[in-house]
């Protein structure tokens, strides 16, 4: 049996983070991650869990605190955002490097400046390539979900990479929706025990983590975490089957909404997805064969099959949440990704990114109809008219 | 390169085994090696405590230091500033001693001026 609540997005990670009973939380509060750390430390001053939890002066210290935990043996949590996540920066990359299966609930927000604590994606577009796997999630229900595979994926002995879960800030963080929430035993059950293989505290097989590591082994080190983000997408897959099978969901690489039959795809992730559904919902109505891709996974990318998914549509745009300043035609990062794979997986159709809702900036429905409706006449006459649009940006 | 491929190694960097720096020969980042001048060395063994790599040989049974573990030691010329003897060289009134001068009891000698 489940029960549903009424649950914040970030109240929804907190609970998630109760089930799971991690053995060391270690954060720092940033807007707009902050009323989750706030639930979980009410969840540790009322005895419900076990859980040690660090308060510490910076995010820096947090990460830090996360992976000589991680390092001990224990199952590690936290949870950031924006400019938090860019000052644990340097911890980041290491996290992964060290092979720590920390959990961390990412509540997206523009990176500063100016200074805006409202969402985009700018902040964990920042952490492509520190080594990290990276989830969306349009929900609160989806950030819940993806934050108890999370576990289970981070330390699967094939990966031992730290995972993100990402959601909106406000938009989903904030914003109050029924969550289905499992009973605490079946949550237990799922995640199970951390089993750590190499613990600082098995004190009669003393290692060392961390050391100095040149140009005779570092190289191969990195090649190793190329294997275990090989080894991820696979176990992902692996870990939602058993996680829909278990509650009744659905979860995949990416959700293809109606892209089936569709003739044109918008391709969007976090909250944004679920608005695009509406549209996609109403567009039907009119007889239009348009569908939605969203996706989960965003690292490792997915690329074959996003390539296989799209391949027969006759134009597809991107929506991304962020600029990737002096990229190719200033374009965001997920279309740029986007455009390589199915470039490299030999598909080829007209595509055009459109750049929104920087800094919070709401997205409404009749916008994302307009890049719909850019993509039918894209479709009609084989060509985009403009590859890169920054949408609903005052002239 | 030669070594160990990835598939073999330990993963993360992490070093399995306890003492293991053993293993590791430093001494061929040298640049200056130490070596034993002509004053009596009082086996006080304050090279020996300082020696960041523990490259200071010692014979534990008859108490004395015996010489310099040059596989691993780096040439910092730390256990020179640091013995006793060294400062006690008898020289001229402001007259400076070379780090090489022959009378110290360790002296640091460019490796490419080292001769046996």
């Amino acid at each position: 049996m489940s029960t549903f609540e009424a649950l914040a997005g970030n109240e929804a990670v907190a609970t998630a983070m109760r089930q799971i009973n991690p053995d060391l939380v270690a954060a720092y509060p940033i807007t707009p991650q902050t009323s989750t750390v706030q639930k979980f430390a009410d969840f540790v001053s009322d005895g419900l869990v076990d859980t040690e939890f660090v308060c510490v002066e910076s995010e820096h210290s947090a990460m830090s605190a996360c992976v000589g935990a991680s390092a001990a043996g224990a199952r590690v949590m936290t949870a950031t955002a924006a400019n938090g996540l860019a000052l644990m920066w340097e911890i980041v990359y290491i996290a992964a490097s060290n092979r720590c299966p920390i959990v961390m609930s990412l509540v997206n927000r523009a990176l500063s400046g100016p200074i805006n604590i409202h969402c985009d994606h700018s902040d964990v577009m920042g952490m492509r390539d520190a080594g990290w796997i990276i989830l969306f999630s349009e929900s609160g229900q989806e950030a819940y979900d993806n934050l108890i595979q999370a576990v289970r994926i981070a330390e699967h002995p094939d990966v031992l990479l730290p995972v993100a879960v990402c959601q909106d800030g406000f938009i989903t963080s904030h914003g109050m929706e029924r969550v289905e929430v499992y009973d605490d035993p079946d949550v237990k059950a799922f995640v199970g025990q951390f089993k750590p293989q190499w613990s600082l505290l098995d004190l009669e097989n003393p290692k060392t983590y961390g050391p100095l590591d040149f140009y005779d082994y570092y190289y191969e080190h990195k090649r190793q975490q190329v294997d275990a983000m090989e080894h991820a997408q696979g176990v992902i897959m692996e870990v939602a089957k058993e996680f829909n099978a278990k509650f009744g969901r659905d979860y995949g690489l990416f959700e293809s909404y109606r892209v089936e039959d569709a003739d044109v795809a918008v391709v969007a992730a976090n909250s944004t997805a679920g608005t695009a559904k509406v549209v996609v919902d109403q567009l039907r109505g009119d007889g239009l064969k348009v569908g939605l891709l969203k996706p989960r996974l965003f690292r490792p990318f997915p690329a074959k099959e996003l390539a296989d998914a799209l391949g027969h549509l006759k134009a597809v745009a991107v929506m991304d949440r962020s600029i990737s300043f002096g990229a190719m035609e200033n374009a965001g990062p997920l279309f740029l990704e986007l455009a390589a794979a199915l470039a490299l997986h030999g598909v080829q159709m007209p595509m055009a990114d459109y750049v929104y809702g920087l800094g919070g900036r709401d997205i409404l429905p009749g916008e994302i109809e307009s890049v719909y409706r850019d993509m039918l006449h894209a479709a009609e006459t084989g060509q985009v008219e403009q590859m890169v649009t920054y949408l609903s940006v005052r002239e | 390169m030669s070594g160990t491929g990835w598939k073999d190694i330990p993963i993360g960097g992490m070093i399995l085994e306890a003492g293991n720096a053993v293993e590791y020969l430093t001494g061929g980042w040298r640049a200056f090696r130490p070596v034993r001048g002509e004053a009596d060395c009082t086996h006080c063994f304050q090279c020996w405590l300082f020696c960041p790599d523990s490259s200071i040989l010692v014979d534990t049974e008859n108490e004395k230091m015996i010489g310099f573990d040059l596989d691993h030691c780096k040439g910092c010329g730390i256990c020179a500033s640091v013995c006793p003897v060294n400062s006690r060289v008898i020289r001229k009134a402001g007259e400076e001693l070379a780090k090489d001068d022959a009378r110290l009891c360790i002296r640091i000698v460019e490796e490419g001026k080292f001769q046996e």
